[in-house]
C-alpha cells in the first residue's frame, strides 16, 4: 500500500510527523506493508495532513487526518474526500509553477524527470543564448517577489554586462506575513527552482548560484541543501551542465532574521557578509551586484517558473493572465479564513472571488472586515474594492501592491487603527537605519499613530504628511511602501481612527 | 564548557573551514552560534582576523541580525508569530497569555534560565495561524496551551 503524507511545514506543523507514525504503527497491527512517500503540500492547508493512498483510480485523500483516526485510511470513514485531483479546488487551478509540488516525492529525480523536470533544460541547451532571451521576454514574466519587473529585461542586461564572473542570486527570504510560496514550491517541489538558476545560469554566463533562504524556515532549508546534492548527482549543476559543456553551480545561504534582506541590495550585502543595508540604486545589481559582479536577482517563484516556461514555450505561458500581468500567480490564501492555502491562478480573478468563493469567507464565520494584499506593505482592502483584478497595474492603481502575492483576510474584529500602528512599528524594527524617512519617520509614525488613538484628531493631516515623505523619500521599499497599508487603513476605515476620541472624552 | 583557548582553539577551526567561500561571514556566525548557542565575545578577535574586518565592523554585523544572540538563550525556546496573518487569528491575544504563563515579556529568559521567550515576523504557516516554534518544532494553530505542552515535554 502506497500512502503519501506531506513533508511540507504547514503539514507537520499540524501533525504530519505524529500521522506518519500512527500510520506505521497501524500498518504493522494489520500486517500491510506500507510504502510512505513524503510529499510537497497541495496547497489545501485546511486538509493538512492530507494523506492520499494510490488506487488503480487515483490518489484518493484523507484530511484533516489525526493520528488517532488514521485506521480510515484503511477502512475509509468520514475523512475521505474522494480523488484528490478531482476536488473543486484542485480543478479550478492553473497548476504550471506548482504542476508537481505535492505529486512527487521532492527528491527523487526519477519523480521529477517523469513528471516534466529537465524538459525546460533541455530545450534552453537547444537554443541560443539570444533565442533564450527571447523566450523569457516573449513569457511575460515578471518579478514574482512583488517589484514586477520584467525578467527578460534583467536577464538580458547581465547576459550582455562583460565581467570576469557572474552571479544568480534566488531571492528566498520570504518574509511577508501571509506568504508561503517559496517555502511551498522549496519544500514540495526543490528541483524546479534549481532547473530554473540552471538556465537563468547558462543564458546570462553565470556559473555560480546562490539561494538566499531565511533563517525561519528551517524545513526548507533541508529540502534544498539535499536537493542540490541529488541535482549535482543527476548531472543537472557541475562542470558540465546535462553534459553540455557549460559549467554551473550553487549553494544554500542561510538569513539570520533581518525583513529588510528581502530587498535586493540589503540581501545581496547580507551576502557578503555585511550588514543588510540597503544600497543606492544605481547601480543596478544586475551590474554591479554580488562582489561589485553583475548579479541576476530573482524570486524563487519567478525562477522556479521557468522550466515550465521553456518545457511549454513562452506562448503559452503567456495566453494567461491579464494586461501586463501575463502567466499565472500562486495566490496565498491567509489569516482569518474558512480555507487557507496556496491556489495557481491565471492573473485576473476578484479579490471578492478570492474570498468569498475560495477561501469560503472567514474561520471566525464572522463578517470580513477587510484583507490585506501583498504583506506588511501592501494595502488594506475593504468589500467596497473586491471587485478590483488581480494584476500589478489594477492593483497599483488602487493604492495597493500585489507583492508576492499573500493574501490576509482580518474579519470584524480587526482594529486598523491598531493595524496601521503595527505597519509602522514593524518599519521601525526592520529598518536598517540607512534613510531617515524611513529610520526615524516609522518611529514618528508610531507615535502620531498613538496620538490619533488618543483622540488628538489634528495629528491625522500629519500623518498624511509623514507618509508622503516616506513615500518620496525613501531608499526601498519598506520605509516607501509603508504608507500603503497606514493609509489605506486611514481611508477606508475612518471610523477606527475617529471612535476614540468619545472614549477618551 | 570549553575555556578560552579551548574556545579560540575550535572557532579558529571554524573560520579555517570556511577559507575561500564567498562572503563567509554569516555561515561563520551561524556554525559559532550553532556550536555554541550564541556567538560569545571571545570569538570575536579571531572571527574578525579570520574574516579580514575591524572588531567594530564585526559588531555592527553581529547586532545587525536578530538571530545572533550576545548570551546562551535558555534551555528551551519558545518563538511566537507576531505577523498580520496570525494577528488576524487571535495571534495577540495567545501571546498575552503565554507571557502571563511564563511570566515573561519578549526576548526574556526566566530567572532560572529554563525559557526564552521571542517574537518572530512570519513562519510561513499564514494558512494555519497562529503559529508558534517551541524547540524548533513548529505548531499551527497554536494557543497557550498547546505552548504549554511543548514545553512541558522537554521539561518534565
Amino acid at each position: 500500500m502506497k500512502v503519501y503524507v506531506p513533508l511540507d511545514a504547514a503539514a507537520r506543523a499540524l501533525g504530519a510527523d505524529e500521522v506518519v507514525a500512527a500510520l506505521q504503527a497501524e500498518a504493522m497491527r494489520r500486517g500491510v506493508a506500507l510504502d510512505v512517500v513524503r510529499n510537497g503540500s497541495r496547497g489545501m492547508v485546511w486538509l493538512e495532513p492530507l494523506v492520499e493512498v494510490e488506487t488503480p483510480a487515483g490518489r484518493m485523500g484523507f484530511g484533516p487526518m489525526e493520528a488517532a483516526s488514521v485506521a480510515q485510511v484503511f477502512d475509509g470513514g468520514p475523512l475521505a474526500i474522494g480523488l484528490v485531483e478531482d476536488l473543486p479546488w484542485m480543478k479550478a487551478q492553473t497548476r504550471l509553477t506548482f504542476a508537481r509540488c505535492g505529486v512527487i516525492d521532492p527528491l527523487s529525480v526519477e519523480d521529477y524527470r517523469a513528471h516534466g523536470g529537465f524538459a525546460g533544460l533541455a530545450r534552453a541547451l537547444a537554443m541560443s543564448v539570444e533565442e533564450r532571451l527571447a523566450e523569457v521576454t516573449a513569457s511575460g514574466l515578471r518579478g514574482r517577489g512583488g517589484a514586477g519587473f520584467p525578467t527578460g529585461i534583467k536577464w538580458r542586461t547581465v547576459a550582455g554586462a562583460v565581467a570576469d564572473r557572474k552571479y544568480i542570486v534566488c531571492n528566498a527570504d520570504e518574509g511577508d506575513s501571509g506568504t508561503f510560496a517559496d517555502r511551498m514550491i522549496m519544500e514540495g517541489d526543490p528541483l524546479s527552482l534549481i532547473e530554473g538558476m540552471v538556465i537563468a545560469g547558462i543564458t546570462v554566463g553565470a556559473t555560480h548560484g546562490f539561494v538566499y533562504l531565511r533563517s525561519e524556515y528551517p524545513d526548507a532549508i533541508a529540502v534544498m541543501n539535499l536537493a542540490v546534492l541529488a541535482a549535482r548527482a543527476a548531472g543537472m549543476l557541475g562542470a558540465s551542465v546535462m553534459g553540455s559543456g557549460i559549467a554551473f553551480d550553487m549553494e544554500i545561504r542561510v538569513g539570520a532574521g533581518a525583513y529588510v534582506c528581502g530587498e535586493e541590495t540589503s540581501l545581496l550585502n547580507s551576502l557578503e557578509g555585511k550588514r543588510g543595508v540597503v544600497r543606492a540604486k544605481p547601480p543596478l545589481p544586475a551590474l554591479e551586484g554580488f562582489m561589485g559582479k553583475p548579479t541576476v536577482v530573482n524570486n524563487v517563484i519567478s525562477l522556479a517558473t521557468i522550466p515550465v516556461i521553456f518545457e511549454r514555450g513562452a506562448a503559452a505561458y503567456a495566453a494567461h493572465g491579464i494586461g501586463r500581468s501575463r502567466g499565472t500567480i500562486p495566490l496565498q490564501i491567509a489569516g482569518n479564513v474558512a480555507r487557507g492555502g496556496l491556489f495557481e491562478a491565471a492573473f485576473g480573478m476578484s479579490l471578492g472571488e478570492i474570498v468569498d468563493d475560495l477561501a469560503g469567507g472567514t474561520a471566525t464565520g464572522r463578517p470580513v472586515k477587510a484583507v490585506q494584499v501583498g504583506g506588511p506593505l501592501g494595502a488594506y482592502f475593504p468589500r467596497m474594492l473586491f471587485d478590483v483584478p488581480f494584476g500589478y497595474e489594477e492593483y497599483a492603481g488602487q493604492g495597493g501592491l500585489i507583492g508576492h502575492a499573500g493574501i490576509v483576510v482580518f474579519d470584524e474584529s480587526a482594529d486598523m487603527l491598531a493595524q496601521a500602528r503595527f505597519a509602522m512599528e514593524f518599519c521601525a524594527i526592520e529598518s536598517c537605519g540607512k534613510c531617515t524617512p524611513c529610520r526615524i519617520g516609522a518611529v514618528r509614525g508610531a507615535e502620531t499613530i498613538d496620538r490619533i488613538a488618543r483622540g488628538d484628531a489634528s495629528a491625522i493631516p500629519l500623518l498624511h504628511d509623514l507618509c508622503d515623505t516616506m513615500k518620496a523619500g525613501s531608499l526601498c521599499a519598506l520605509g516607501g511602501f509603508t504608507p500603503y497599508p497606514v493609509l489605506s487603513a486611514l481611508t477606508h476605515f475612518p471610523d477606527d481612527f475617529a471612535r476614540v476620541k468619545e472614549a477618551a472624552e | 564548557m570549553l575555556d578560552e583557548t579551548g574556545l579560540s582553539v575550535r572557532v579558529t577551526e571554524i573560520v579555517q573551514a570556511h577559507q575561500g567561500v564567498e562572503g563567509a561571514l554569516l555561515p561563520i556566525l551561524h556554525a559559532v552560534q550553532a556550536e555554541f548557542g550564541h556567538v560569545p565575545q571571545a570569538a570575536l578577535p579571531v572571527i574578525a582576523q579570520g574574516v579580514g574586518v575591524t572588531r567594530a565592523e564585526l559588531h555592527g554585523v553581529i547586532s545587525f541580525y536578530h538571530d545572533f544572540r550576545d548570551a546562551p538563550a535558555g534551555q528551551q525556546v519558545v518563538r511566537l508569530c507576531r505577523a498580520e496573518a496570525c494577528q488576524a487569528m487571535g495571534g495577540d491575544a495567545v501571546a498575552a497569555e503565554v507571557q502571563a504563563q511564563l511570566g515573561l515579556g519578549w526576548h526574556e529568559t526566566g530567572a532560572d534560565g529554563a525559557v526564552t521567550l521571542e517574537p518572530v515576523f512570519c513562519l510561513g504557516l499564514c494558512a494555519c495561524a497562529p503559529a508558534a516554534q517551541v524547540n524548533g518544532r513548529l505548531i499551527g494553530r497554536v494557543d497557550a496551551a498547546k505552548v504549554a505542552a511543548h514545553l512541558a515535554k522537554v521539561g518534565a
